[in-house]
């Protein structure tokens, strides 16, 4: 009973790791594609807490969820490439949505 | 062309992968010397978590080149980022949501971090774990008030001490001992806090040099001065 849940379960974190895999490379904004990043971190994680590899998974949580995302989302704000702004209308962020656009359109 | 490129890489590499994956039994790897240390370990090195066991106490040379490679790639990290000057422009300081989560969750932070180091050699965790918790502790502040100042110079001699202690374990275990970071003190009572000789200290300098270490690699890199007109409301 428990393994046939535990089964189940590992299937679901395989599922949610491939989705978040596939939303990295789809995803437009590149916070978003961080974020997705750390989704496949997570579901790494609790896959080896099922594998039952609590050390690595607390590595894997720690190193590859926390400190690498934070290290990614840094390193585009110093790209330039993601802005704080300050209120949804303001002139900032209508400014960053025209930057994405220009970089989207240098990308493609 | 370049995406084709990049895609008949990524079917080599699940190639290669599948074919590892299928050479052996999922969850069940072939193991050779783990049957021996997970017999022999409780014995000879007295630690709760055998895997603090081989990672400080059969394999602790790794663990130390483990420690240079971080050294050296936050070193690196930071001359290539360089200093930021003191009358650098800063972000605005962070809303109130975020400087009250930031004051709430710092001691709670830096209360896990420690109980991880100091369970190592317990529980699942240890210095690289906690160490990154402390990091993460110690960057919170900073992103609240990006203002604030970071001492990189007392940061810098704390890492050096730790990394300074691990080696100077490793020496007394030469000379007390047999071997370069040989584990001393006696075994202890397996399961309580003072157990596995040396290993809980030589965790604790682990802990207390990554997360120095990460930590000042974290603020190096948020430094950023953002471009006149930027970054104001």
């Amino acid at each position: 009973m428990l393994a046939s849940v535990i089964n189940w379960a590992a299937l679901l974190v395989v599922v949610i790791m491939l989705l978040g895999a596939a939303a990295v490379l789809v995803v437009r904004q590149h916070m978003a594609a961080v974020a997705a990043t750390t989704v496949v971190s997570l579901g790494a994680s609790a896959a080896f807490a099922m594998l039952r590899a609590p050390d690595v998974a607390m590595t894997e949580a720690a190193v590859g969820a926390g400190l690498s995302s934070v290290i990614m989302a840094l390193a585009l704000r110093r790209l330039g490439l993601w802005r704080i702004t300050t209120g949804s209308g303001s002139e900032a962020n209508r400014r960053e949505v025209a930057d994405k656009q220009a970089v989207d359109g240098a990308d493609a | 062309m370049r995406n084709y490129v990049s895609l008949l890489f990524v079917c080599g590499l699940a190639f290669l992968l599948f074919v590892l994956a299928g050479s052996f039994e999922f969850g069940h790897a072939p193991m050779l010397i783990g049957q021996a240390i997970n017999q022999s370990s409780p014995g000879q090195v007295g630690a709760a978590n055998i895997v603090t066991s081989v990672v400080l106490g059969y394999r602790a040379i790794d663990t130390l080149g483990e420690l240079a490679i971080l050294f050296a790639a936050a070193t690196a990290g930071g001359l290539v980022l360089g200093r930021s000057r003191p009358d650098a422009r800063h972000d605005p300081e962070a809303g109130f949501i975020l400087c009250t989560a930031a004051d709430l969750l710092y001691p709670l932070l830096l209360i896990v971090g420690l109980f991880i180091i100091l369970h190592g050699h317990l529980t699942p965790g240890g210095g690289f774990q906690g160490g990154v918790v402390l990091a993460a502790a110690f960057f919170l502040p900073l992103l609240a008030r990006p203002g604030a100042r970071f001492n990189h110079a007392a940061f810098a001699v704390l890492e050096g001490l730790a990394g300074a202690a691990f080696i100077v374990i490793g020496l007394l275990g030469l000379h007390y001992g047999d071997a370069f970071l040989q584990p001393l003190l006696g075994r202890g009572v397996m399961g309580s806090l003072l157990s596995a000789g040396t290993l809980p200290v030589l965790y604790i300098a682990v802990g207390i040099k990554v997360g120095t270490e990460l930590a000042s690699l974290i603020a190096h890199i948020s430094a950023y001065e953002p471009a006149p007109g930027e970054g104001e409301s």
